[in-house]
C-alpha cells in the first residue's frame, strides 16, 4: 500500500484592508462540516477587528468611488473571471461546509458568478437609470445623480455562504461603496476564499473587508459605529435586529431589514446604498 | 433722511378672514380637540392671532381612522387622473388665495412678506401643480409598472416654512394615492388651517387630508400610531433620531429631512458681486431659519478681507422690522425659544474666541428679534462651526487650497446642502463631485423647485422630496407585500424585476417576509417635535 500524500490545510484568517490578519484577540472558532467533522479554525473577529475593518473601508472609499464606472465595472467583472478559475476550490468548500452535492455546489457557484457579472455591468449604467435632469422653472442647469452612501456594514445571509454573500456584497460595491461584511458564521470558508480572490484582483485593499465570527457579537458594534453609513441586515433575521435598527438610528444609518433566503438580484439593492445629489448652476441669458 | 429710510409700506391684514378659534381638521370638518387649546402669536409683536385646538391621543386616533377610511373607501380606488384633478384644483385655489396665504404666513411665522409672497406661496402652488400631473403617470416614476400607494401617511413639519413644508409633504403623498394626517408646528399652525379651508373648497373627499394641531407629544402620538404606514418628518436631527428609533421594526416607511450646517465655499476667482448676494441670501433668507442655510462661509484666504468688507457693507443695508412691511428684508425670529437658542450659541461663539460683528440696526421693542451677525476667526472646532444655529448668524472660516475647502466642508455629521462660487467650470464640477451633500448650489444658493430632489446625506436624514425621486417616498413597487404582512418592510424596496436578471436555482425571488416584529421595549420619542 502506497502512502497517501499528507494534505496541506489552509489557515483561514480575516480579510481587512487587503491583508489577511488573525483576529487581534487571538480567538478562533471551529468550523465543522455538516457531518460534524473538523474543517478549520476560523478567526473569530473582535470589536477591535471590526473597528480596524471600518477604518480600512473608510480609507478606501473615496478612491473606489472616484474610479470611473467603466473602470469599476471592469474590476468587478474580473472577479467573476477569477471565481470561474477557482471554481473547483469553491465547489469543494461548499460541498464540505454546506453538505451540498457536487451538482448543488456547482449550481451555487454558477449563480454566484452570474450574479456578480450582472451587478458588475451596472457600474457604468446605474447612474443613467437613477439620475435625472430636472426641468426647474428658471434659468438653471439642474441635475440629480446617485452617489455611494459610503461605508456599508453587511450581515450576509447565513445559509447560502457564497451566493448569499455575493448577492449582498456586489450591489453595494457597484456604485462605489466600501463594505465590511460578516459572512455565514457556520460556513465562513467561501467568504475568506472570496477575500483571496479579491486580494489577487484589482479591487483595492479595504474595499471589501471580511470579518468571520459571530454576527450576534459583531453586529451591535457595526450598528453603533459612527463611521458606518449604512447597515444591511439581510442575514440578521435570527438576531435581535430591531435592537440593531434602534442602535443604528443614533447615527441615522440607512438600514435594510432582514430578508429570508438569498435576495434576488435587483436594482433596488443598488439604489438603497446611494444618495441622490442635485447640483444647480445658473445658465447665462444669451 | 438717508437712502435707507423708507416710508412704511405695510401689507394690509384686512385680506385675512381669521376666525377667533380653529378646530382640528378631521374627516373634512373642523372639530374640537380634546386637549387644552393654545394661542398662536405673531412673533413680531407677541400679539395673539387665534386660539388653536390641541390634539391629544384620542384626536390622533380619530384622524388616523378618518384617513384609513378615506384610503380604503375612496382614495385608493380613485383613478390617478381624478386624484390629479383634485391636486390641480388645490393648486389653482392656492394661487387664487395666494395673497391671503402670504399674509397669514408672514403674520404667524414672522418672515418678511416679500419672501412669503414671492417665494413660499408661489412654490406651494407649483408643488401641487407639479405632483398633480404625476398622479396618472406613476408607471414612469422609476418603480416599475403599477406601483402601489402605502396607505396612511403621518407627516410632521417644522415652523420655518409652514405652508411650503406642508406642500412638500401632502402633494406627493396624495398624487401617489396615500391619505394624510399632517401635524403643523406648534408655533405656526395658521396657514395649514387656511389650507384646510381650501381643501373644503376643492371638495376633496373627507378624510383624505386631516390636519391636527398640537405640540411635540401630538406629533409623537401620530408617528407612533400603529395604523400609520408611512412617516415623513422635517425638523431637528434629535427628533429625527427619536423617530427612527421608534419606527424601527414596524415596517413604516420613513423619510427624514433634518438639520444641516452647509458650507458655502467662495474661491478667489468667484464672481464677487453675485457671491456677496448669494452669501447673504444663503444665511439671511428667512432669518436663517433654513435647514439648508449656508451657515459656514468658507472663503479663500487671499480674498477674506475684501469679502468681509463687502459683506458687512451689504448687511448694513438690510432692513429689519415689521414682517408685513414690503420693504423688510429681515423679519422676526419665530419664537422666544428659538431666540434663546440663537443667543446662547452666539454667546458660546464669543466665549470660544471668535470675533463677533453685528449689523447696526434698530431692534423693535416687542417681539423676537436678532440682528444679522457674522463671526470671523472661527475654528472648525468651535460650536458655532459645528452646530446648527438656525438663525441669522454666519460663521466665517478660511482655506487656501480646494482640497482644504472640501475637507472642511465635509467635516460635519450633516450633509444637506453646500455652495460653491467660482467662475471656473472645471473647478465647480470637481468640487461639487466631492462635496458630501444632497444639494449643491453652484454660483447660486437657496434655489428650490418642485422638479428638483431635495434631501440629505449622513445625519441630515434620508429620502428625497421633490422631483421624480420624491415619489419613491410614497410608493412601493407592485407586488410588495402589505405592511401588515412584512417583517419590517424594506425602507425602500424598489424591486425592479426584470426577466433578464440571472435565474438563481433554489432562490426565492419574492420570498414571503415574516410578520411584523413589534418591539415590546418601546422606544420613546424624546424631545419636542419642531
Amino acid at each position: 500500500m502506497t502512502p497517501t500524500r499528507l494534505a496541506v490545510p489552509k489557515t483561514y484568517k480575516l480579510y481587512i484592508g487587503g491583508a489577511f490578519p488573525r483576529s487581534e484577540s487571538g480567538r478562533t472558532y471551529e468550523v465543522a462540516a455538516r457531518d460534524g467533522s473538523f474543517l478549520a479554525n476560523a478567526a473569530k473577529a473582535s470589536r477591535k477587528d471590526a473597528r480596524d475593518a471600518v477604518v480600512a473601508a473608510r480609507k478606501a472609499q473615496s478612491g473606489w468611488a472616484g474610479a470611473t464606472g467603466y473602470n469599476r465595472g471592469q474590476v468587478l467583472y474580473r472577479i467573476a473571471e477569477l471565481l470561474e478559475g477557482r471554481r473547483a476550490q469553491f465547489v469543494d468548500e461548499l460541498r464540505r461546509s454546506e453538505g451540498l452535492t457536487d451538482a448543488q455546489a456547482n449550481a451555487q457557484v454558477d449563480s454566484a458568478i452570474d450574479v456578480w457579472v450582472w451587478y458588475a455591468g451596472w457600474a457604468d449604467k446605474y447612474l443613467q437609470v437613477a439620475g435625472n435632469g430636472n426641468p426647474v422653472a428658471g434659468p438653471y442647469f439642474n441635475i440629480s445623480t446617485p452617489e455611494p452612501t459610503g461605508v456599508v456594514a453587511v450581515i450576509a445571509p447565513q445559509e447560502s455562504s457564497l451566493l448569499g454573500l455575493v448577492s449582498v456584497v456586489a450591489p453595494a460595491l457597484v456604485t462605489g461603496n466600501t463594505v465590511v461584511v460578516v459572512p455565514s458564521e457556520q460556513a465562513p470558508l467561501s467568504a475568506i476564499s472570496l477575500g483571496e480572490v479579491l486580494a489577487t484582483s484589482d479591487v483595492p485593499g479595504g474595499v471589501v473587508n471580511v470579518l468571520t465570527g459571530s454576527p450576534a457579537e459583531l453586529a451591535p458594534w457595526l450598528a453603533a459605529h459612527a463611521d458606518v453609513n449604512a447597515l444591511d441586515l439581510t442575514g440578521a433575521g435570527d438576531l435581535d435586529w430591531v435592537d440593531l435598527q434602534i442602535t443604528a438610528a443614533d447615527t441615522l444609518k440607512r438600514v435594510l431589514p432582514p430578508e429570508p433566503g438569498v435576495p434576488a438580484p435587483s436594482v433596488d439593492r443598488i439604489t438603497f446604498f446611494t444618495e441622490t445629489k442635485t447640483v444647480w448652476h445658473p445658465k447665462g441669458i444669451i | 433722511m438717508n437712502f435707507l429710510d423708507y416710508a412704511p409700506a405695510p401689507e394690509s391684514r384686512s385680506i385675512l378672514n381669521l376666525k377667533p378659534t380653529y378646530g382640528l381638521f378631521i374627516g373634512g370638518e373642523f372639530v374640537d380637540g380634546h386637549g387644552t387649546p393654545f394661542t398662536t402669536i405673531s412673533p413680531a409683536d407677541e400679539s395673539a392671532i387665534a386660539e388653536i385646538a390641541h390634539a391629544n391621543e384620542h384626536d390622533v386616533e380619530l384622524a388616523v381612522t378618518a384617513a384609513r377610511r378615506a384610503y380604503d373607501s375612496v382614495w385608493s380606488r380613485m383613478s390617478g387622473a381624478d386624484r390629479g384633478k383634485y391636486l390641480f384644483r388645490i393648486a389653482r385655489l392656492i394661487q387664487e388665495r395666494s395673497r391671503e396665504l402670504a399674509v397669514a404666513e408672514s403674520l404667524d411665522n414672522g418672515k418678511p412678506i416679500k419672501e412669503a409672497r414671492d417665494v413660499d406661496v408661489p412654490l406651494v402652488a407649483a408643488w401641487f401643480f407639479y405632483y398633480a400631473g404625476w398622479a396618472d403617470k406613476l408607471d414612469y416614476a422609476g418603480l416599475g409598472p403599477a406601483p402601489k400607494s402605502l396607505g396612511v401617511a403621518a407627516q410632521v413639519i417644522p415652523w420655518n416654512f409652514p405652508l411650503l413644508m406642508l406642500a412638500w409633504k401632502i402633494a406627493p403623498a396624495l398624487a401617489s394615492g396615500n391619505t394624510v394626517v399632517l401635524k403643523p408646528a406648534e408655533t405656526t399652525p395658521l396657514s395649514a388651517l387656511i389650507f384646510a379651508e381650501i381643501l373644503q373648497q376643492a371638495d376633496l373627499p373627507p378624510g383624505v387630508v386631516n390636519i391636527i394641531t398640537g405640540a411635540g407629544e401630538t406629533g409623537q402620538a401620530l408617528v407612533n400610531h400603529p395604523d400609520v404606514d408611512k412617516v415623513a418628518f422635517t425638523g431637528s436631527t434629535a427628533v429625527g433620531r427619536a423617530i427612527a428609533r421608534s419606527t424601527a421594526g414596524t415596517g413604516k416607511k420613513l423619510t427624514l429631512e433634518l438639520g444641516g450646517k452647509a458650507a458655502n465655499i467662495v474661491f478667489d476667482d468667484a464672481p464677487l458681486d453675485q457671491a456677496i448676494e448669494g452669501i447673504v441670501n444663503g444665511i439671511f433668507f428667512n432669518q436663517g431659519h433654513v435647514c439648508c442655510a449656508g451657515s459656514r462661509l468658507l472663503v479663500q484666504e487671499n480674498i477674506h478681507d475684501e469679502v468681509l468688507d463687502r459683506l458687512k457693507q451689504r448687511l448694513s443695508t438690510l432692513r429689519l422690522g415689521d414682517p408685513l412691511d414690503k420693504n423688510t428684508d429681515i423679519g422676526a425670529i419665530n419664537s422666544q425659544e428659538q431666540l434663546d437658542r440663537i443667543k446662547q450659541l452666539t454667546a458660546v461663539g464669543e466665549q470660544e474666541g471668535a470675533d463677533r460683528w453685528t449689523a447696526d440696526c434698530v431692534i423693535p421693542d416687542r417681539g423676537f428679534w436678532f440682528a444679522p451677525t457674522i463671526f470671523t476667526n472661527v475654528a472648525t472646532s468651535h460650536r458655532i462651526a459645528r452646530e446648527e444655529i438656525f438663525g441669522p448668524v454666519l460663521s466665517v472660516l478660511t482655506f487656501r487650497t480646494p482640497a482644504e475647502a472640501i475637507a472642511k466642508a465635509n467635516n460635519t455629521p450633516y450633509g444637506l446642502s453646500a455652495g460653491v462660487w467660482s467662475e471656473k467650470g472645471s473647478r465647480i464640477l470637481g468640487v461639487a463631485d466631492k462635496l458630501r451633500a444632497g444639494v449643491v448650489w453652484a454660483n447660486t444658493f437657496n434655489r428650490f423647485d418642485p422638479s428638483s430632489p431635495f434631501g440629505g446625506y449622513k445625519e441630515s436624514g434620508y429620502g428625497r422630496e421633490g422631483g421624480r425621486h420624491g415619489l419613491a417616498a410614497y410608493l412601493n413597487p407592485a407586488g410588495t407585500p402589505a405592511r401588515s404582512a412584512v417583517t419590517a418592510g424594506k425602507p425602500s424596496p424598489v424591486t425592479v424585476k426584470s426577466t433578464d436578471t440571472p435565474v438563481i436555482e433554489g432562490m426565492k425571488p419574492s420570498s414571503p417576509r415574516k410578520t411584523t416584529r413589534a418591539k415590546t421595549k418601546k422606544a420613546t420619542t424624546k424631545g419636542a417635535t419642531k
